[in-house]
């Protein structure tokens, strides 16, 4: 967009204008997010107990509930307590918001030449897990400056959990990367174009399993249900946001969702084709070829916008489901979990996919079964990417730089 | 896998660390009332619990003796609000037993299925708030929807949902409603397989089993030491029931019921319905076992009220006109305990002729049941205090009385 603007302005006013755009966006896309989400929590949640969920506020299905609820948080007082740090309480709600909504500048909501993304970062998966890492330290300043005995278990409960599902997050998240050759988000979700036998999650059996290792891990380092031991509600009152109250409250909340849709689009990209929809619908219309800036174009945009956001939404949607099913794991299985299953599991995915990868180098599971002279190719070793029938992946092998940032 | 070691205060000699005293209650979420832990933590390791009750004293003994036994009929239902009617068949028989009162045919009947019913909402309520103290809200819905049907009934029945006042010293304060049974019938046939939708969200989920198998785990002989009853004693594998085991005056109102004590004998619970297994990790006497205990009775006690509604009918006489409200009470003391869904709960009775109770007082079951929680709580994580103190299912109304 800034190449764009700076047709008509100075660069510099350029780059500033883009940058307030995508940050405009994107705050607005989080917060309407968490909103339609803590809705729909409820709704769901409703539901699955035999209940209705909010019927009223807003005319039918109470869709306005959520900002309802903001409202009233809004006009809650905004309490601190006596032996708190000051600072760092009051700054904590915001540590983790901004990571929360940081992690979206390297979301790409859909791909092509031109792609829809704030910020194209040739690193871009390696930024969304790093930034999501830093949501840890707003729980822990919470914690820590809360001057309550519950917080504090909260915050040593979540430090130690989401650092070490750092672990296997990012091993899952490896295998992926290692398959496209590429850290760009851009590049990865690109890669998957066609039909959704292209998915990495369908690329070979190990990618399948990593993907639901990933979802695992992902809802644990948004602490998510069954994995909520930050703020377990039976055991330590709230956790980590037990002293806090209205807005800041809130935004522990809008978070919590933030991360929840954050983690929901990663694993889109990575293992669900991204923007690429089941059915390549823009080739069939005959739109996945038009010149930047058309009509059709931007349709075919929207189109691949439209599958990121539902898909977002599917993961959020099952994240929900999990949590109003089962109960919660104690630390201690908590932490079983993550180092005795999770993170050998996703190594020995990792381990399988490389081979998969030297043994049938570019093939995926399924355009390996009706090719009869794919043993041939394969002893052809890494020759074989030439052979591939797939245009697009050929183009992409050569590189993020070739295929051109945003800015 | 268990939590335990030998010795908490043990620590590893290159690391320092300090005692901390968290105080869990009397306003948490987990405590069951009112009800104040003091705990002493290394980390998240227990090391020490101290109960502290009282927060709901309201003098309900002392009361008891400045007014006739059924004007004390509603100070029992608000010791085990969540039992009420069970209660009150506690002081009635007690009065009872004191005035050699046998109550109609009809009427101990009525008192079966009304104190069956009883029996599954309390334990409906006990799992429920179970499966909210291991973080499953779901369950809690699904209990307290079915709970709510026999709150109905009841409200048929008396009037009340809550304090029910309904079993007097004599009978019942009313027969029961003209098609009341037959409603009672319904509700039993459509409960029956509401229980499956528990076992799969809870007794058989792998990650309840996790939170429960091996943790708390009590001895038979602890579990007697301690004075513990109800399903908590059963569920450390003794049996022992009052319906069979109790007091001529209390078994003679299940008398001709088919029924066994549920607690698991020389490895096996006694195999009149289609349960789930117990799983390999569950050890006997563990929070698994005292909650598995409390699910078979609901099966049991649909069983007793489906008996009861037979007998109900069979029976010719009179559902048993309350006794008046100022009778005068023979010279003498009785104690009596009758099987309450949370335990043995005790009565005790002293007169000195006129028409008030000289002295009166409760022995609460949850009371025993609450102090094993020290012992039991000790080694243990601080995310198995809600699972043990939830699976002692208590309620602070009877503790405090």
């Amino acid at each position: 967009m800034a190449a764009f603007l700076s047709e008509y302005t100075w660069t510099w006013l350029a780059y500033i204008i883009a940058a307030m755009i995508h940050v405009g966006l994107i705050i607005n896309l989080v917060a309407v997010a968490a909103l339609v989400f803590i809705w729909l929590e409820r709704k769901i949640s409703g539901r699955i107990q035999d209940r209705l969920g909010p019927t009223r506020v807003g005319g039918k299905f109470g869709w306005l509930q959520t900002l309802a609820d903001g409202l009233k948080l809004i006009t809650k007082e905004d309490l601190c307590p006596d032996g708190a740090d000051r600072f760092l309480f009051k700054i904590a709600p915001y540590v983790s918001f901004c990571a929360a909504i940081g992690a979206f500048i390297a979301i790409p909501f859909a791909g092509g030449a031109y792609p829809w993304i704030a910020q194209h970062l040739n690193t871009g998966v390696f930024f969304v897990l790093a930034v999501l890492g830093l949501e840890v330290f707003g729980v822990i300043l919470a914690g820590y400056s809360s001057a309550s005995k519950w917080s504090l278990f909260g915050a040593m409960r979540e430090a130690a959990q989401v650092v070490s599902y750092e672990v296997p997050l990012g091993m899952c998240v490896v295998v992926p990367v290692m398959i496209a050759g590429s850290l760009d988000m851009v590049v990865i979700g690109d890669q998957q174009a066609g039909w959704f036998t292209n998915w990495l999650v369908f690329h070979d059996p190990f990618t399948f399993i990593t993907a639901f290792v990933y979802f695992t891990c992902a809802m644990a380092s948004v602490n998510r249900a069954p994995f909520d031991l930050a703020e377990a509600e039976s055991e330590l009152v709230a956790g980590f946001h037990t002293e806090y109250s209205g807005l800041r409250w809130s935004f522990f909340f809008m978070a919590e969702y933030g991360s929840m849709f954050s983690v929901s689009i990663l694993a889109s990209v990575l293992f669900f084709g991204g923007w690429n929809g089941p059915v390549p619908i823009t080739d069939l219309l005959g739109l996945s070829g038009a010149e930047v800036g058309t009509l059709s174009w931007a349709v075919a945009q929207a189109l691949g916008l439209a599958n990121v956001l539902l898909k977002g939404l599917l993961g959020v949607c099952l994240m929900i489901w999990v949590r109003w099913t089962l109960p919660r794991l104690r630390i201690d299985q908590v932490m079983t979990t993550c180092l005795k299953y999770c993170t050998p599991i996703a190594a020995a995915m990792f381990l399988g996919a490389t081979l998969w990868q030297y043994n049938f180098p570019g093939r995926a599971f399924f355009n390996l079964i009706p090719m009869s002279d794919a043993v041939l190719e394969v002893s052809e070793g890494w020759e074989v990417e030439s052979n591939d029938p797939d245009e697009e992946e050929e183009q992409i092998a050569r590189g993020p730089e070739e295929t051109g940032g945003l800015l | 896998m268990s939590s335990l070691i030998d010795d908490p205060r043990v620590i590893e000699f290159d690391v320092r660390t300090d005692e901390m005293l968290v105080n869990m209650g009397p306003q948490h979420p987990s405590t069951h009332g009112v009800l104040r832990l003091a705990l002493r933590t290394d980390g998240e390791i227990i090391s020490e619990v101290t109960p502290h009750m009282g927060y709901l004293h309201r003098c309900a003994e002392k009361i008891g003796e400045n007014l006739t036994p059924r004007q004390w009929i509603p100070y029992t239902d608000r010791m085990d609000y969540l039992a009420a009617m069970n209660m009150n068949l506690g002081w009635a028989l007690t009065t009872e037993k004191l005035l050699k009162y046998e109550p109609p045919e009809k009427a101990r009947h009525l008192r079966v299925i009304i104190c069956e019913l009883g029996r599954i909402a309390s334990h409906l309520v006990g799992m429920g708030t179970y499966g909210i103290d291991l973080g499953s809200f779901s369950p809690f819905l699904y209990a307290f929807r079915e709970r709510e049907k026999i709150l109905d009934l009841f409200e048929e029945a008396c009037g009340a949902r809550l304090t029910y006042s309904y079993i007097t010293p004599g009978g019942a304060t009313a027969d029961l409603p003209v098609g009341w049974t037959q409603k009672c019938l319904e509700f039993l046939d459509q409960f029956e397989p509401v229980i499956a939708e528990y076992h799969t969200l809870l007794t058989t989920n792998a990650i309840f089993i996790k939170r429960t198998a091996n943790i708390g785990v009590m001895s038979p002989e602890m579990a007697i030491d301690f004075g513990t009853s109800g399903p908590v004693l059963r569920g450390s594998g003794i049996s022992h029931d009052l319906r069979r085991d109790g007091e001529e005056i209390y078994t003679a109102m299940y008398d001709g019921y088919a029924f066994e004590v549920i607690a698991q004998q020389n490895g096996h619970y006694p195999k009149d319905h289609n349960y789930p297994p117990v799983p390999k990790e569950a050890v006997l006497g563990d929070c698994w076992h005292r909650f598995y205990v409390r699910m078979l009775e609901v099966m049991q006690s649909i069983d007793l009220a489906r008996q009861g509604i037979e007998r109900y009918h069979a029976a010719t006489d009179g559902y048993g006109e309350p006794l008046k409200l100022k009778t005068k009470l023979p010279k003498g003391e009785v104690y009596l305990e009758t099987e309450c869904p949370k335990g043995q709960m005790g009565f005790y009775l002293v007169s000195d002729g006129s028409d008030i109770p000289w002295r009166t007082r409760a022995r609460s079951s949850s009371f025993s049941n609450l102090s094993v929680c020290e012992p039991l709580c000790r080694g243990c994580l601080i995310a198995d205090i809600p699972a043990i103190i939830g699976s002692l299912d208590i309620v602070m109304g009877e503790i405090d009385r």
